[in-house]
């Protein structure tokens, strides 16, 4: 008869789990659970269907907290390689849904560019780690090319929202990595430069969202109306917002999105400016935690990973955001860890994973 | 020595990350109490504007359309009434493509081509933002079938609303009228008159007849509810709620058996009948044939009835009782007479020779009489009884035209009767200054001649020549004719009486003169008078007159031969009567087109009224039409 040894199960599970990691994320996906709860009209179903999303994307997780960093590193090329090849798949053979080509259908339909999210900063920091001796302009050079494909690709289906994020993911890899400041400003330049350019390469409705942004009133069944009616209910959310199931913003289905990339706006009206605060404190508690493994990552690779992965947290969380209230412009990107489905949430916590196998394995490397 | 070089090499790494990390944190911080600012901005600097907009797009007041009033007839018997069921609406200004929307519904439900068809033509008449019906009266499988779909069709709901609907269809249909949808003439209307916030969630006004005469008292008072409604616009739950307050009820003078009995005694002809209760001035039957059925146009007639409507030669929207205008021809004889006699142009005893025509002293037109030789010597009584033309020639010649106009004007020739229903016209009673200023003519002597047996220029309407009827057989009491006996109001519980029942005016007629009359007129529905059928075997005495209105004019060299007219430039036929003679309980005039001589076609349609009307004798089944034998003549 074998003795189950609790205390060992129990050491087995959480040996490369950080746990401060883990209880931000904890709060702030129950946050999700909350929310989500009120914007789906208090559909249990759906709810917990999004507490399954979750489970699996945190076994996910724990399975890739259990992998060393270098066996991470080693993925890396295959699995950008991959991940290349798929979009050019997409681009040559997508279904096309809604008016772009971002599906692949391989017997399932899968979606490449979310795959990219980490390959990207994968590949990245793995390539310049292996340049790490003496790292020069060309290097840097290879690397903005490793972003700029899948970047392109994406761009082309389009998904601007994707594009966006996967291009800061590379961006901080490379920033992290020491480019030197005249060739980010000169980078600056250039895009701002080209902004005409990209203006004249946009869809329509891109170039639509952008004027929106500029003037949401213009168009206030159309475009606008996402803006007009988020920022509405985020103003009449008021100081401690109108409670639990009480937007009306959100229940009377004036706000369009509300379970995905407009979750925040429920939020935000039936919690009004303390919860947004509540919220903001917890993005900043998991951020900075992810701040933390980074700069105590042992290996160029590991640190520029954990970095990037960390600060595109960041960016999901603020472009979302930033996109409710009526700072950005609308693009397709939904508030990590809160906003309802599957593939983001799975993406995400293996991000979360990496870093957590960062900050886990880190003793095994320095002793 | 290497090793030291790398490890310090190394820290100048970490601390060279750690640096440009510290300035990606300090970035997201920066970022971050942007976010802060703008949340403050958002929700206290600006929360109050805001709150106000998301109260704006939660409640909306919604008008709820009070129940229209019913209109019943003098015995209960419902005339026009509502009903309760669903509509398919359409807000076309919520929808891309209404041609894609409505062929997605007509997979639901079923869309006729005739329903597209009246849907296009409201869509041209309709305000923004109003939702029109595409299909009325759903039944339950089309309700539940559409809103298991309901969410595919963003701007298209089902309404439960209330239906105006006619009962009796046709019956009526010139009196009582319809409602139909507020077009833009309406909306002109109601916001001069100031009535509009009442019929803020109307679609519906009443258009003609009594719905149109009476709308304010059968509208009611709107109420309000205010309900939070979703971005849809779709009502989620109620906030507050006035309720509406229902139009009145109205009870009609008609009497509508008394209606159905008439309206079938025309059988194929058209025509117009009027009978009015003389003592009261209550209408008692009001007809226009051939009728209409109100229904169709409720919701916007569709273009195929339509059309078959408007461009029948039979004209069925044409209130001929009300606006149609005709000679009276000889029906004015008997106040012709009354004229002669009150003036002192006449004696019952004046006696005249007629040789077959009438000559003015120096001119030798032949003004004929209608019989051919004349009817040798005739007295006042006689010139009734056989309808004789020469001896009104004459008579009209020596009253005049001044007198004319101002004796028989008081009998309402060439006014409005003042019923309460719109659109009457004033027919036409010739003077003087009417042939002056229309002509700039002077009048002659011959236009006093054809006046004087109800041809020329005289014109009136079938109720017109009724209400004449009903104050000569009032003995000269003139009560103004209406339709609407008394009105109930649902709120209070009372119902209150027309005014209009009162006498407006008496005029002054000597009783032997209004006697000598009366006994003409009984003798003209006796044997040996012009309409001898109408009094055969009737166990109550009619006093009547008949009358021929020429619809082409005929050639000093003619006789008129009606076999050869074509049917539509026949003579009309007309007949005024009132009944029993000695205390007359009706009165009315019969018009009947092209139907030939008053005696033969609008004496048995007399009959047929007033048996049923005064001895509740039902109707002889509808006898196949003959063509008329010239029997008797007017």
């Amino acid at each position: 008869m074998i003795k189950i040894d609790l205390r060992r199960i129990w050491l087995w599970l959480t040996a490369h789990i950080d746990s401060l990691l883990l209880s931000f994320m904890l709060m702030l996906m129950l946050i999700g659970l909350i929310v989500l709860y009120s914007a789906t009209g208090q559909d249990l179903g759906k709810t917990t269907g999004q507490m399954l999303n979750m489970l699996v994307a945190l076994m996910a997780m724990w399975v890739v907290a259990n992998v060393s960093p270098q066996h991470i590193a080693r993925a890396a090329l295959p699995v950008y390689g991959l991940g290349l090849l798929l979009l050019i798949g997409v681009a040559l053979f997508g279904d096309v849904s809604h008016g772009a080509r971002r599906w692949l259908n391989i017997g399932i339909r899968i979606q490449p560019s979310e795959m990219m999210k980490l390959a990207v900063p994968l590949m990245l920091a793995w390539y310049l780690d292996r340049r790490e001796k003496n790292l020069n302009l060309k290097d840097f050079g290879v690397a903005v090319l490793m972003l700029v494909v899948p970047v392109g690709l994406i761009v082309k289906q389009p998904d601007l929202g994707t594009a966006l994020l996967i291009s800061a993911s590379g961006f901080y890899v490379l920033f992290l990595a020491g480019l030197s400041w005249r060739i980010i400003l000169g980078l600056v330049a250039m895009g701002a430069a080209s902004a005409p350019i990209l203006w004249s390469l946009m869809h329509d409705y891109q170039r639509q969202r952008i004027l929106t942004l500029i003037d949401p009133s213009q168009d206030p069944l159309g475009a606008g109306y996402h803006i007009i009616q988020s920022s509405i209910a985020l103003g009449s959310g008021g100081i401690f917002g109108k409670g639990w199931f009480n937007g009306t913003q959100a229940h009377l289905d004036f706000l369009p999105e509300r379970t995905t990339d407009f979750v925040f706006a429920v939020y935000a009206e039936e919690f009004g400016l303390a919860g947004n605060l509540i919220l903001l404190a917890v993005y900043v508690l998991v951020i900075g935690r992810g701040l933390v493994i980074a700069a105590k990552a042992p290996t160029l690779f590991s640190r520029l990973l954990a970095g990037s992965i960390t600060l595109t947290f960041f960016t999901y969380a603020f472009v979302n955001m930033g996109m409710v209230s009526g700072i950005l412009p609308v693009v397709g990107v939904p508030l990590p860890l809160i906003s309802y489905g599957g593939t983001s949430m799975v993406t995400l916590l293996v991000g979360f994973g990496m870093l957590m196998s960062i900050q886990t394995h880190r003793k095994l490397v320095q002793s | 020595m290497k090793r030291p070089t790398e490890l310090r090499n190394h820290q100048r790494e970490l601390y060279y990350f750690r640096w440009r990390l510290g300035i990606a944190a300090a970035g997201a911080v920066l970022l971050f109490t942007l976010l802060v600012g703008r949340f403050f901005f958002l929700q206290v600097v600006q929360h109050e504007y805001f709150h106000t907009l998301a109260e704006n797009n939660r409640i909306s007041i919604v008008p709820v359309v009070p129940n229209r009033g019913l209109i019943l007839d003098r015995n209960g018997i419902v005339l026009a009434h509502n009903y309760s069921a669903y509509t398919l609406e359409i807000t076309p200004s919520k929808i891309k493509d209404l041609e894609t929307t409505i062929n997605g519904l007509a997979v639901l439900v079923d869309i006729q081509p005739r329903d597209r068809k009246r849907f296009r033509k409201l869509l041209e008449e309709s305000r923004n933002f109003e939702s029109l019906p595409i299909r009325a009266r759903l039944n339950d499988i089309e309700v539940a079938r559409f809103t298991a779909n309901r969410f595919r069709f963003p701007g298209v709901d089902i309404k439960a609303r209330l239906f105006r609907h006619y009962p009796k269809g046709e019956l009526a249909s010139h009196a009582i009228g319809h409602i139909g949808r507020i077009n833009e003439a309406d909306l002109d209307r109601l916001e001069a008159s100031e009535d509009m916030a009442n019929y803020r969630g109307s679609d519906h006004i009443g258009k003609l007849g009594i719905e149109q005469s009476y709308e304010k008292q059968l509208h009611g008072v709107t109420g309000f509810e205010q309900v939070e409604t979703d971005a849809g616009g779709r009502a989620i739950r109620t906030l507050s709620r006035r309720a509406p307050v229902s139009g009145n009820d109205l009870t009609l003078t008609l009497d509508s058996r008394l209606q159905e009995v008439a309206e079938k005694a025309f059988a194929q002809y058209r025509g117009a009948l009027v009978a009015i209760d003389p003592k009261s001035g209550e209408v008692l039957a009001f007809i226009s044939k051939p009728g209409f059925d109100p229904n169709l146009f409720i919701d916007g007639i569709d273009p195929v009835n339509w059309d078959a409507l408007n461009n029948s030669l039979d004209k069925p929207l044409n209130n001929r009782a009300l606006r149609g205008q005709y000679p009276p021809g000889s029906t004015f004889k008997p106040f012709m007479a009354l004229a002669g006699l009150e003036l002192g142009k006449r004696t019952p005893s004046y006696t005249i020779s007629d040789p077959g025509f009438f000559t003015l002293p120096g001119n030798a037109h032949h003004y004929r009489d209608w019989k051919v030789g004349g009817h040798g010597s005739v007295d006042l009584h006689k010139s009734i009884v056989i309808s004789c033309d020469t001896y009104y020639y004459g008579l009209a010649n020596d009253l005049g035209p001044d007198n004319i106009f101002n004796f028989i004007g008081q009998f309402g020739f060439g006014k409005k009767t003042g019923i309460d229903i719109e659109g009457e016209t004033t027919g036409l009673l010739p003077s003087r200054e009417w042939k002056m200023k229309r002509y700039k003519q002077k009048w002659y002597a011959g236009d006093t001649i054809s006046v004087g047996i109800g041809q020329g220029y005289n014109l009136a309407t079938p109720l017109q020549l009724a209400f004449a009827t009903a104050v000569l057989a009032n003995n000269g009491t003139v009560i103004r004719p209406h339709l609407v006996r008394s009105i109930f109001d649902p709120v209070t519980n009372q119902t209150r009486t027309v005014p209009a029942a009162k006498p407006v005016a008496t005029l002054t007629l000597k009783p032997e003169n209004l006697e000598l009359v009366r006994r003409a007129m009984i003798d003209v529905t006796q044997p040996g008078g012009t309409a001898a059928r109408v009094g055969v075997g009737a166990p109550y005495l009619t006093a009547g007159k008949t009358g021929t209105a020429q619809v082409i004019a005929i050639k000093q060299t003619e006789k008129y031969v009606e076999s050869r007219v074509s049917e539509r430039n026949r003579d009309h036929a007309l007949f005024i009567a009132y009944a029993p003679a000695d205390d007359p309980k009706i009165a009315m005039a019969i018009l009947v087109e092209n139907g030939g001589h008053g005696g033969s076609t609008a004496g048995p349609i007399a009959r047929i009224v007033l048996d049923y009307f005064l001895l509740g004798k039902a109707p002889p089944p509808p006898v196949p039409p003959i063509e008329a034998i010239e029997e008797e003549h007017d």
